[in-house]
């Protein structure tokens, strides 16, 4: 099965609003951890590497041409 | 410095050449390390004489080289020295990793039963090479010439001329083939130009061998971010006589000639251990890690083996056990070209099949590295996140990589190799190595891979088929030898047809690697010989 790239989620606004919920009270180190073991939670749940490697392209191709500018 | 151990010296003698006494050798072989002293014992047991040349004249300083895994042993074993190095090695099966302070994944290599050999054992490098060294001696076969190094080479087509200094002055020495296993920092790659690429990793790691009466098991433990250590990596190893190998990951910036001094290494060990170990430093060594390997195995009539072909970091044992089944892929083939047995082509063959496993062992040893030592902010985030998450999800768990721990790495795709045209289940296809099984034998329980030995075997389940018999299958004069099963040993426990997927009729042609060549479901001779031919590379 090939990435769905279609509105997927039900709720999309509900699970938006879970979503930066879970990293309120968080500053920004803790929720670039929480991200981590999110992204891994979600990779493991998909498992199928093809799936995992049309997301991370996906990822990398949508990053924009003015991303990381402000630096860090 | 060293409480537990007392090094050999052995005695530097005049080479018969330095006399006016030169002959042609067929093998000389450079480095007496492990991988060279086992190539001189493999030669020694197919009857070829070597020289041995090494520019020291004792074994491996310090542990180094410290885990054993089964096939090495294995092929240790065919040499002769299979049960002193594992009476002697420490076994061990369970290895525990830690995050901070919490233990966050416990892994046991559950060793399979009905094997001869463990699944790893842990010994100090020097054991290792003072057995080899004893068992060239008494073979009567190797030609030990310590203080002896190579500072030349040319060759042509017929042989090899080597440059060799000593105490008492230069000299040349002839030969037929030389197996260079001079170790990572080869002088012979160089004199024959060859490449040695890959990456070294911006990270330095502390060694130490510590003598202490301690209470911890004899398991592997990885820390990573330890209190004790904060921000690095931490292995604590048993090795045998109460030493302790204990790897510290001190980062880029660590400056080696400080950080190898007892006054910054004790604190760092006490930081560890705790006030209430009593313990000695025996041996201090720092690392920088590098991948790298050889663009060929082979130049003309030099044939490289162990570090001085690929070089890989420590986390994973890669390192000596992989050179050990370099030498096991190696020496049948050369007995064969020595004896014209077979065209030189084969050991073609060696660069293409070690090519693949050094490949396969770069790869595995620099993803352990990798995530040993992250190379950005973001890959520590995930390296963190996986450790993190192991506590809690089973599925983090095989994502940890303190090191994948040596195991075989198949042919799979060799040309000496005749790919199966029935089929069958199981991990015995052509290119593996055979895994081990208990059979009985004259009435006495022993192994297969004893069974089989050092020749080519064509291994038959019975009942023995009409024409398994009289004259062996054989490849000009190359003979295989036919063994079968239910009559020639006894396949008591059925282990045996279960790891061979076998059934009556069921055929085996077995390299005097050890390795598959070929599989039927039934024995025919034409086939057989047919296999044994594109075996030699004929």
């Amino acid at each position: 099965m090939p990435l769905i790239r279609t509105p997927n989620i039900p709720d999309p606004d509900g699970f938006y609003e879970a979503l930066i919920d879970s990293q309120r009270l968080l500053d920004d180190t803790q929720a670039e951890a929480m991200n981590a073991r999110l992204i891994l939670i979600l990779a493991n749940h998909i498992g199928d590497r093809a799936v995992l490697d049309e997301a991370l392209r996906l990822a990398r191709d949508s990053q924009r041409p003015d991303e990381g500018a402000q630096g860090c | 410095m060293h409480a537990t151990y007392r090094y050999p010296e052995y005695a530097w003698r005049r080479s018969p050449e330095q006399d006016g006494r030169t002959a042609r050798h067929p093998v000389v072989i450079v480095g007496a390390g492990p991988i060279g002293l086992t190539a001189a014992l493999d030669c020694a047991r197919r009857g070829i004489p070597s020289v041995v040349l090494d520019d020291n004249n004792t074994v491996s300083v310090g542990s180094r080289a410290v885990c054993y895994a089964k096939r090495p042993l294995e092929i240790l074993d065919r040499l002769g020295c299979g049960a002193r190095l594992v009476d002697k090695g420490v076994r061990w099966n369970v290895g525990k990793v830690f995050f901070r302070d919490d233990l966050v994944y416990a892994f046991d290599l559950l060793p399979q039963p009905h094997h001869k050999m463990p699944a790893m054992i842990n010994l100090q490098q020097y054991y290792l090479e003072e057995t080899l060294v004893d068992a060239c001696v008494d073979s009567g076969l190797v030609d030990l010439r310590w203080k002896h190094k190579v500072v030349g080479l040319r060759q042509d087509d017929t042989g090899v001329v080597l440059r060799v200094d000593t105490p008492d002055g230069p000299f040349a020495l002839q030969a037929d083939w030389v197996i260079a296993c001079d170790g990572a920092n080869s002088d012979v790659r160089s004199m024959v130009g060859a490449q040695f690429t890959g990456k070294y990793f911006q990270d330095r790691f502390l060694i130490a061998d510590v003598v202490m009466k301690a209470e911890f098991p004899a398991e592997r433990w990885f820390w990573f971010d330890p209190p004790f250590h904060r921000g690095q990596s931490v292995l604590l190893h048993k090795e045998c006589d109460n030493v302790w190998r204990i790897d510290f990951q001190l980062g880029w910036d660590a400056d080696p000639e400080v950080e190898r001094q007892p006054e910054r290494v004790i604190p760092r060990i006490r930081a560890m251990l705790g006030d209430a170990v009593d313990f000695d430093l025996e041996w201090v060594s720092i690392y920088q890690f590098a991948c790298r390997r050889i663009d060929r195995f082979r130049y003309g009539r030099v044939l490289f083996a162990g570090d001085a072909a690929h070089q890989v970091s420590p986390f994973g044992a890669r390192g000596a056990n992989t050179g050990i089944q370099d030498v096991d892929n190696l020496v049948w083939k050369l007995e064969l070209v020595l004896d014209g047995a077979a065209p030189v082509a084969l050991l073609d063959s060696y660069d293409a099949e070690r090519s693949v496993a050094a490949d396969d062992n770069l790869l595995n040893s620099t993803r352990s590295t990798d995530f040993i030592t992250p190379k950005n902010r973001a890959s520590r985030r995930f390296r963190d996140a996986v450790l993190a998450l192991a506590a809690h999800a089973p599925f983090a768990r095989p994502l940890i990589n303190s090191g994948r721990l040596s195991t075989p790495t198949p042919y799979r795709d060799s040309a000496l190799n005749t790919p199966d045209a029935e089929p069958f289940d199981g991990d015995m296809r052509p290119g593996t190595n055979c895994v081990d099984a208990p059979v009985v034998r004259a009435g006495q329980p022993g192994w297969l891979l004893e069974a089989i030995g050092d020749g080519f075997t064509v291994l038959v389940f019975g009942p023995a088929p009409d024409g398994c018999d009289g004259a062996p299958p054989a490849c000009g004069a190359v003979r295989a030898r036919v063994l079968v099963v239910g009559r020639d040993l006894v396949d008591a426990q059925g282990v045996l047809a279960q790891r061979y997927d076998a059934r009556p009729g069921t055929t085996y042609l077995i390299r005097p690697d050890q390795h598959v060549a070929a599989r039927w479901r039934s024995f025919d001779r034409a086939a057989v010989e047919t296999a044994l031919r594109r075996c030699l590379a004929a």
